[in-house]
């Protein structure tokens, strides 16, 4: 599904991937780990199709195409999807009335016309209550004055809403309490399914506790240094990152 | 000769001309010689500074329409609300046209200026309120002055609250090109009652017009009045606005102005406090492109204590569009406890784009509460990267951000059809349809 060699990529100038080798097939969960500015967070946004982060050598495949000229909207048109870090405000605009002009721009790119409003009022009810998520919430401006527990259950509730092929987590437990981890991470697995994929990317092993990796990557320096098996999480959180780096 | 020059000699026929408009032959007289002084203002004057009239001055304008014009209904429905029942007073060519009106006298007085001076009834009105909260040293409304024939008149009585919200409709056509229409309004609100106006200037002809309108608004204790510009005119069409409101104790004057076209709008819009305890609210959205240019110039005059006013205007300019924002608040010793609220934020879609935007605060008295910001900006790269990480191309995205700027500014809008409007105009203006009334 998603197939990446050797990629370069950066922005302003600086080069933050230095070279990153990652093959993620449908079914498959893969989580990446790392210490603090390895490149977690570049790497989730190249993917996603940042118009200012450039890439200077390598490719990103997406089921066979190279995806690395489409704008961040033609990627979310192939079912690409990004739970922001640090998801943006956007005040004057609710939650229901974003997710529903994304859900129909989604659909026109594939030619299909507006969900009809009694379906698309049940898919919101539906995965809302998946998320705990009440109305009250659904109408308020989007992540204005959110905590941040909300914000990241709001891109999970989005993530449910738009049922991506591939979604890439970036940090969605950092700032999250363990009720709203489980909820957060019982949404996320609920999209599992034998043709879709997830890239979970996060700093320490507990998230990975609810939604189990396949495989473990761990990012350094802008390079995958190691990868293995969900025990290599365990490790990490043992260790920490320290001789990962000395290895590298 | 130069427009100045034009309208002096029109002066010395429009004045021989019999009517209605003879009863106001003193305060006509005295206002011309105002305009024959001053001319038109300069970018010398510090409130023109950035507002250029020479390429107005340099048109040749008339003031007398050649002849009468029809128009059907087909033609000119969409400049009207038709989603809600109103009462419509519409003048075509500066000319008030009755097919196309609806006005009463049944509770509350919604018709023309000259049918007011002509009855005896409303002589007590006008001798009470006609050109007495107008700047009279203003040049451009001394021009109105003198020119005065007709406008809307709406006097609310004691206590009434009118259901209907009223239409001030005038179009300009190509039977009459390169006209300068000066209508002047007179509306009145007694205490306790309450009414909302909707105006709007529109021209159907690709020749320049000129309206120069000024607005007279009294609201008396406890009265309650919204207003609303809809300003979305043709590039050959320019405006210059100058509404004065003058207020009771406990009235609240609210409004909104939506600057979304012409070629050059300038909007003075006054307010000044007669008593204590007064609020008033001005809100704006311009929304500009090409060479447009639009200025908003407020003033509020606090003059008693525990008064407050709101001002929030939103600017978004694009390509070689250009704004002004100058907002004047003055707090005079007496008015203590006021609270004066100022807020100007532009985003500047592209590199050619200006806003000019100045807070002017002469405050007096040493108990108030005055906050004023002003921003300029362009559409957050991050938010547009979130949006379009949801699927929603960058054009929608663009679109859906500049929505959400103007957003509070529609939230106060108690007219539902004038929102609808307001929202579609903006759509069509970012040429985006994001699916939803913000």
């Amino acid at each position: 599904m998603l197939s990446i060699d050797n990629l370069h990529a950066g922005c302003e100038g600086k080069t933050i991937l230095q070279g990153i080798n990652l093959d993620v097939k449908p079914g498959e969960v893969h989580a990446i780990m790392g210490p603090n500015g390895s490149g977690k967070s570049t790497l989730s946004t190249v993917i996603a199709g940042h118009e200012e982060y450039d890439v200077s050598q390598g490719s990103i495949l997406f089921n066979g195409d190279d995806i690395a000229e489409l704008s961040a909207d033609e990627r979310a048109h192939l079912g690409i999807f990004l739970s922001f870090q640090y998801p943006v405000e956007i005040p004057g605009v609710s939650v229901t009335n974003f997710i529903k002009t994304a859900i129909n721009q989604n659909r026109k790119a594939q030619g299909l016309d507006d969900m009809p409003a009694n379906e698309m009022l049940k898919k919101i009810r539906e995965k809302a209550a998946l998320l705990e998520i009440d109305s009250r919430f659904l109408s308020r401006s989007l992540n204005e004055g959110f905590s941040g527990g909300e914000k990241k259950r709001n891109e999970i509730f989005q993530m449910a809403m738009l049922e991506p092929k591939l979604a890439i987590l970036d940090e969605t437990d950092s700032g999250l309490d363990i009720d709203a981890l489980r909820i957060v991470a019982n949404g996320v697995n609920k999209l599992k399914g034998k043709d879709n994929a997830i890239v979970v990317i996060t700093h320490y092993q507990r998230l990975l506790d609810y939604i189990v990796p396949d495989f473990v990557h761990v990012l350094h320096e802008g390079r995958i240094v190691k990868s293995g098996t969900k025990e290599l999480a365990l490790e990490l959180e043992e260790k920490g990152y320290d001789w990962i780096k000395q290895g590298a | 000769m130069d427009l100045k020059e034009t309208l002096l000699s029109s002066y010395l026929a429009f004045d021989a001309q019999d009517g209605p408009q003879r009863k106001l032959q003193d305060e006509r007289a005295a206002a011309i010689e105002v305009f024959e002084q001053q001319g038109f203002p300069t970018k010398k004057l510090e409130d023109w500074k950035y507002t250029s009239l020479r390429t107005l001055t340099k048109t040749l304008y008339s003031v007398f329409p050649k002849e009468e014009v029809n128009l059907k209904l087909e033609e000119v429905k969409q400049y009207i609300l038709q989603d809600v029942d109103t009462y419509k007073i519409v003048f075509v060519d500066g000319v008030y046209n009755a097919y196309l009106s609806e006005t009463t006298h049944d509770g509350v007085d919604v018709c023309l200026l000259s049918a007011a001076l002509t009855k005896r009834k409303f002589a007590p009105v006008i001798k009470k309120y006609f050109n007495q909260i107008a700047e009279k040293e203003a040049s451009l409304t001394a021009l109105n002055t003198a020119f005065t024939k007709e406008g809307a008149y709406i006097y609310v009585p004691e206590g009434k609250v009118v259901e209907k919200p009223v239409q001030i409709i005038h179009f300009a056509t190509d039977k009459n090109p390169n006209m300068i229409l000066q209508p002047r309004n007179l509306i009145v609100l007694e205490k306790n009652a309450e009414i909302q106006i909707v105006e709007r200037h529109q021209s159907l002809t690709s020749e320049a017009t000129f309206t120069n309108v000024v607005t007279e608004i009294f609201t008396e204790q406890n009265a309650q009045l919204d207003y609303y510009k809809i300003q979305n005119d043709n590039t050959e069409a320019s405006l210059i606005d100058s509404t004065y409101i003058s207020q009771q104790k406990h009235s609240h004057a609210k409004v909104h102005t939506f600057s979304f076209g012409g070629k050059l709008t300038r909007n003075n819009l006054n307010f000044y406090h007669k008593a204590p305890e007064i609020n008033s609210t001005m809100k704006g959205i311009t929304l500009i492109e090409g060479k447009q240019f639009v200025d908003h110039h407020t003033l509020v005059h606090h003059a008693q204590p525990n008064s407050e006013s709101h001002q929030d205007y939103k600017g978004i300019y694009a390509e070689n569009a250009t704004g002004v924002f100058n907002g004047k608040i003055i707090v005079e010793k007496e008015a203590q406890k006021t609270n004066a609220f100022q807020q100007n934020n532009n985003i500047l879609m592209d590199d050619k784009a200006s806003i000019n935007t100045k807070p002017q605060l002469e405050i007096f008295a040493d108990d108030v509460k005055c906050s004023h910001g002003c921003t300029i900006g362009q559409l957050d790269e991050d938010a547009l990267f979130y949006l379009q990480s949801r699927g929603i191309p960058k054009k929608e995205a663009r679109g859906l951000l500049t929505y959400a700027f103007a957003n509070n500014v529609l939230q106060s809008v108690q007219i539902d059809s004038v929102k609808k409007r307001i929202n579609k105009l903006i759509a069509n203006k970012l040429g985006v349809n994001i699916g939803f009334d913000v």
